[in-house]
């Protein structure tokens, strides 16, 4: 079974974000595998191990992010391509993204049976990748799933709509998204990560993409980055239960404006 | 000069910090009441991988440098030190000897399965009337056709409840003095290997130092290690390349303390303001970093050197010695920071303080580190003349 795996560095889950001229700093920030794409890696791993056939991680990002291919690979992925787009600068969005991943694969030849992404990546949280690049690739697609079983050509899956199931049916090749719960990640062995050094790993640069950067450049406009709100202490009304009632709704409607 | 470390030890650390935050520390009172480390977590290390980093590749292991070693120690000391003790005790003395100085036969037999955790490593040379004074130990090694009947009994063996491989020093030639004595590799299920009471100790719990006895243990000739006559030599070696090691688990646990220390020293309030803002309080949080940073500089250094192949007598005793005085001010002052929380045993910080005491005794004395540091400073100043 050939297995493509989309994944994205992000920060770790604990960082404090904080900003600089509008933007986030990135300064001493740990990165790690976007949490639901650990999932997705993990996944290919277990249809690996199930099928046989071979794993790819494909990630696109800066230099930095080889390290996440290559806890990828330490955990079981056979080899790697990661996409250096910098020479956009800001103008990425999910658009961008999913059009050079899906250039990507053809420029490579990746062959694919399955492609697992991460439903979506915890920094941005857009959630459009995976499907974005199901459509360019003319594949069925599926979001948010929490169980998988292949047999021979037919898939079958769980999927998490809003805390229920949904069982799905469809056929390879197919595009799955993965939600929490779908399994438990194993850790990168040590000697995997020794041994993830010397698997490969190929560099692309736009450059070597057929793509049109006019057609890539982001459709989306990013106008102001800014931190959510400072929580306040919460207010305890006291007195009367009839008078505190009639000060919740006043406060409800005057000063939180939600009724 | 290059003060980063590589890329795919970088990587090794990482996932050894995550493994000890999300699998480690959440037991890590379980451990100390239990004084047992639960089967669970030495499962998962050995999966990780933990107990082969001092191994070659081709036994198994990872093949780590000194400074790889040392940068997984760091992370291995920034949880209990029980469980710190047991990998490192295992991949320093407990196999060093054998990856070093074992024949092709040997590393085949043991390193595998020590690589994979299978069979724990141990070192055995102190004994009750020899612990500073190691050149005086008394079990005996006689040969006899193709093996070596061995008496005697040692004591405080770090691991020795569980470990099935051991590397015991005995005299081979008493007359020879520390020249006389040999190491050989034992296996718990050799006949006549008997491990005696585990140690009640102040500290270190869910780590286990027993008693040996050997009662004509019987060991085959081809189990010895190194040379005859070398066993007191091969000792010193494999004590001074680990010096580095203990030093970095020292760090981790030192970085741990000020981690705390900074976090609670902000939460605390008293006087209206966090004590952080007391001078008094800030300072020994500076001091505490003062010494973390020293002793950062000075273990990767060390594990450079021995890296380099440079021979590293004095510096090793430095090391060793300075971790361990460090850790001890710094658990000193994490208590002292922590006030009564810092006394109380339901919070982590008496427990460092504890464990930290043991550094300045185990692996030779400080007392002892200063003795060699002085004896090369004197070697040194003759050799310039
Ligand atoms: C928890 C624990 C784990 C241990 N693990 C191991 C192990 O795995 N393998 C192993 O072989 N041993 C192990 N040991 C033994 C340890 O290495 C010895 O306890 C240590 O070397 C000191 O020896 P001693 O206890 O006999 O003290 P002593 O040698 O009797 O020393 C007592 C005091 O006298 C001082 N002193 C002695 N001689 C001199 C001198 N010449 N100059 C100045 N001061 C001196 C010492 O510094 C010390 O302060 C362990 C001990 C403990 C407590």
């Amino acid at each position: 079974m050939n297995i493509l795996v989309c994944l994205k560095q992000t920060f770790d889950t604990e960082e404090k974000i904080t900003l600089e001229n509008g933007r986030i700093n990135e300064e001493g920030v740990e990165f790690v595998i976007n949490p639901y794409d650990e999932y997705a890696v993990e996944e290919a791993i277990k249809l690996k191990e199930q099928f046989g056939g071979e794993v790819t991680v494909i990630t696109i990002g800066p230099e930095r992010a080889e390290q996440a291919l290559r806890t990828a690979m330490a955990m079981g992925a056979d080899k790697g391509v990661i996409v250096d787009i910098e020479d956009l600068g800001d103008n990425v969005d999910e658009h961008t993204i999913a059009q050079v991943l899906a250039a990507t694969i053809k420029e490579e030849d990746l062959a694919f049976d399955i492609i697992l992404c991460g439903y979506m990546a915890i920094d941005d949280g857009s959630a459009q990748v995976g499907p974005r690049l199901a459509e360019l690739l003319e594949i069925p697609h599926i979001s948010t799933i929490t169980k998988l079983t292949i047999d021979g050509n037919k898939v079958t899956v769980d999927k998490d709509v809003e805390g229920d199931v949904e069982v799905i049916e469809s056929t390879l090749p197919i595009l799955v998204t993965a939600q929490q719960g779908l399994n438990e990640p194993r850790y990168p062995s040590l000697p995997g990560i020794m041994k993830a050094k010397k698997k490969p790993l190929t560099r692309l640069e736009l450059d070597d993409l057929d793509l049109d950067e006019e057609e890539i450049v982001a459709k989306t406009e990013t106008i102001e980055v800014f931190l959510p709100p400072k929580k306040q202490a919460g207010k305890i009304l006291q007195g009367e239960l009839v008078d505190q009632a009639k000060e919740l709704v006043h406060l409800l409607r005057n000063e939180a404006k939600v009724i | 000069m290059e003060f980063t470390l590589p890329k795919e030890i970088e990587t090794l650390k990482r996932i050894v910090r995550d493994f000890v935050k999300n699998e480690v520390e959440p037991v890590a009172m379980e451990i100390e009441e239990k004084n047992e480390i639960p089967q669970r977590v030495i499962d998962l290390a050995k999966e990780l991988g933990l107990f082969g980093i001092s191994i070659p590749e081709e036994y198994g292991g990872l093949g780590l440098s000194m400074v790889g070693k040392c940068a997984i120690y760091e992370e291995i000391g920034k949880t209990h030190n029980g469980f710190t003790s047991l990998i490192g005790a295992h991949t320093g003395i407990g196999t060093v000897g054998i990856v070093q100085l074992g024949t092709e036969e040997q590393k085949k037999r043991y390193l595998p399965k020590m690589a994979s955790g299978q069979w724990i490593g141990a070192f055995a040379l102190t004994e009750p009337s020899a612990g500073s004074n190691a050149a005086a130990i008394k079990t005996t090694a006689v040969r006899k056709g193709d093996r070596y009947i061995i008496n005697g009994s040692k004591h405080y063996i770090t691991n020795a409840r569980d470990a099935h491989v051991f590397t015991v020093m005995a005299v081979t030639d008493p007359a020879k003095g520390p020249k006389g004595i040999t190491s050989f590799i034992v296996e718990r299920d050799f006949p006549g290997f008997i491990v005696g009471k585990t140690e009640k100790k102040m500290g270190l719990h869910g780590s286990h130092s027993c008693e040996l006895f050997f009662e004509d243990l019987e060991v085959p000739v081809e189990n010895v290690l190194g040379k005859e006559g070398e066993g007191y030599f091969n000792a010193l070696k494999i004590l001074t390349e680990g010096r580095a090691g203990l030093a970095a688990r020292n760090l981790g646990s030192c970085q741990y303390l000020l981690d705390r220390s900074i976090q609670y020293a902000m939460e605390r309030v008293q006087f209206g303001k966090p004590i952080i803002e007391q001078q008094a309080v800030l300072h020994m949080l500076a001091d505490m970093a003062l010494d973390i940073e020293a002793l950062r500089s000075m273990t990767y250094r060390v594990a450079w050197m021995v890296d380099q192949g440079i021979k590293v007598i004095k510096e090793a005793a430095m090391v060793k010695l300075f971790g361990s005085e460090v850790y001890n001010r710094v658990a000193d002052k994490a208590v002292q920071i922590h006030g009564g929380l810092g006394y109380s045993a339901e919070y982590p910080i008496e427990r460092f303080y504890r464990d930290a005491r043991i550094t300045k005794i185990y692996e030779g004395t400080s007392e002892i580190q200063r003795n060699i540091i002085g004896t090369q400073l004197i070697k040194e100043y003759k050799k310039k003349g």
